[in-house]
């Protein structure tokens, strides 16, 4: 108990905000990208902690803290492309208000880039990269257009 | 099965009851395509035929097919001679072409620019081939061919060889013999084999293809050989294509081993994978494989604009 409350304080804790838990190691700032999250349109505190001790991930994980702001379902959708274990806790007040795991939906559309350089999404024309989730876990997504199979989703984030 | 409208872009969006269907068709189409029987069940509609990549049997086989059935074509052979050499977009390109004709047939350089095509368009858009990805019409006609010379597709042995991994006729086809049952062996080089996404899709499909780069063990079972060029512009480095180009030939000593009725396939062009001495042979069909390309792809138009063929 003693050990898990020192990991914990290690990112203060926030009184409000989300808390994006169980990230695997070396996504957290994949998780900001995805989020769409920078210096230029966030005026509250981030913390992140990269290479944490976790009892569920192999010994290791990443974890994001957000001040104010409340990421919503769709956001998470966004996250399992990158962090599919990832749990996502609502905190209102210093205490957990709402606490749920993410789960990617049937379609990728404008989050990540075709692998292969010859689709026709990477060539400037007026469309979204699209996908379907082949697999949840691990991610896999078949692209709508040129039928490409994408695992390295973080690789090609937009 | 009601065609009408539709776009073909993969051979993996059609059913197998839908390609029979088609092929049922083609079979209605063939004393019409040899002009023994004339009818104009597409007079008044305008095909628009866009080859951004060379294309001697596609693109002269669907005008063929157009004007048997009537119909009349517009065409642009180069992408030089088009606006998207000023810098347009494919999309921007084919909502102009679209608004000039009733279905448009596209050839392109780009994987997916058929299906792309197919979103900007309101009139059918027909894939003729995009990029290393598919050729779904080119498909159809092996398969009326093969149905031709066997009766039947289903159960048959098929050995696809050659550049399997940048050959877009064969990613097509592999995806619509597992419909058929059919037991597929791929005979490639190390560096040409099957894209593992195409192995995928045929192993979810129930089909276990058999990888040998060993042509001489694969032939004894063959009921069909079907063989593809190595693709000199599809490879990055020409040095890559000088270690496999000539890898594999197909001649009468070769065949020799092969059952009697056997046949072979191609969608040409050829090189030199296959000797001209084993065009006069009984198991030469790449030839009547070109010339189906106009039944088959009367078949797609007449359906996808709708001609009453009686």
């Amino acid at each position: 108990m003693k050990e898990e409350m020192a990991k914990e304080v290690r990112l203060t804790p926030i009184r409000n905000g989300t808390v994006i838990d169980h990230i695997a190691c070396g996504q957290a700032l994949n998780v900001l990208k995805i989020l769409g999250i920078n210096d230029q349109n966030i005026y509250s505190s981030i913390s992140v902690g990269i290479h944490v001790g976790s009892s569920t991930l192999g010994g290791w994980k990443d974890i994001v803290k957000i001040e104010d702001i409340e990421i919503d379902h769709k956001d998470a959708e966004r996250i399992a492309l990158v962090a599919p274990d990832a749990t996502i806790s609502i905190v209102r007040d210093f205490s957990v208000a709402e606490k749920y795991s993410v789960k990617l939906g049937e379609r990728v559309i404008g989050l990540a880039r075709c692998s292969n350089p010859n689709c026709i999404t990477n060539k400037g024309e007026p469309v979204l990269p699209e996908f379907r989730v082949v697999s949840k876990y691990p991610v896999q997504l078949r692209c709508c257009y040129c039928d490409r199979i994408l695992t390295n989703v973080s690789d090609n984030l937009m | 099965m009601d065609l009408y409208h539709k776009d073909v872009v993969s051979i993996t969006d059609f059913s197998k009851d839908d390609i029979e269907g088609i092929l049922d068709m083609a079979e209605e189409m063939v004393p019409y395509a040899r002009g023994e029987k004339i009818k104009r069940t597409l007079d008044g509609k305008i095909l628009g035929n866009l080859f951004f990549e060379p294309s001697t049997r596609t693109k002269l086989s669907f005008e063929s097919a157009a004007y048997r059935l009537g119909c009349d074509v517009i065409d642009v052979s180069e992408m030089s001679m088009t606006s998207m050499a000023k810098g347009e977009t494919l999309a921007d390109t084919i909502k102009i072409v679209d608004s000039y004709c009733d279905a448009t047939v596209l050839r392109h350089p780009f994987e997916g620019a058929a299906r792309l095509a197919a979103q900007f368009s309101d009139h059918p858009v027909i894939n003729a081939g995009d990029g290393a990805g598919s050729h779904p019409t080119q498909t159809l006609l092996d398969l009326f061919t093969m149905r031709q010379a066997k009766g039947s597709l289903d159960g048959l042995n098929i050995t696809l060889v050659g550049d399997l991994k940048y050959g877009r006729t064969v990613h097509s086809l592999a995806q619509a013999l597992t419909k058929f049952g059919m037991n597929i062996t791929l005979v490639a080089p190390e560096s040409l084999r099957m894209p593992a996404d195409i192995i995928d899709h045929l192993e979810a499909e129930g089909c276990h293809p058999v990888s040998t780069d060993s042509l001489e063990d694969a032939i004894a079972q063959a009921d069909v050989l079907y063989v593809t060029r190595i693709q000199r512009e599809r490879f990055p480095d020409p040095s890559e294509y000088q270690k496999v180009a000539g890898t594999y030939r197909i001649d009468n000593a070769l065949l020799s081993k092969a059952k009697s009725d056997m046949i072979v396939m191609h969608p040409l062009p050829r090189v030199s994978e296959i000797a001209a001495e084993v065009d006069g042979t009984s198991h030469a069909r790449y030839f009547e494989q070109a010339a189906n390309g106009v039944p088959v792809r009367m078949a797609l138009l007449n359906a996808l604009l709708g001609g009453e063929l009686r």
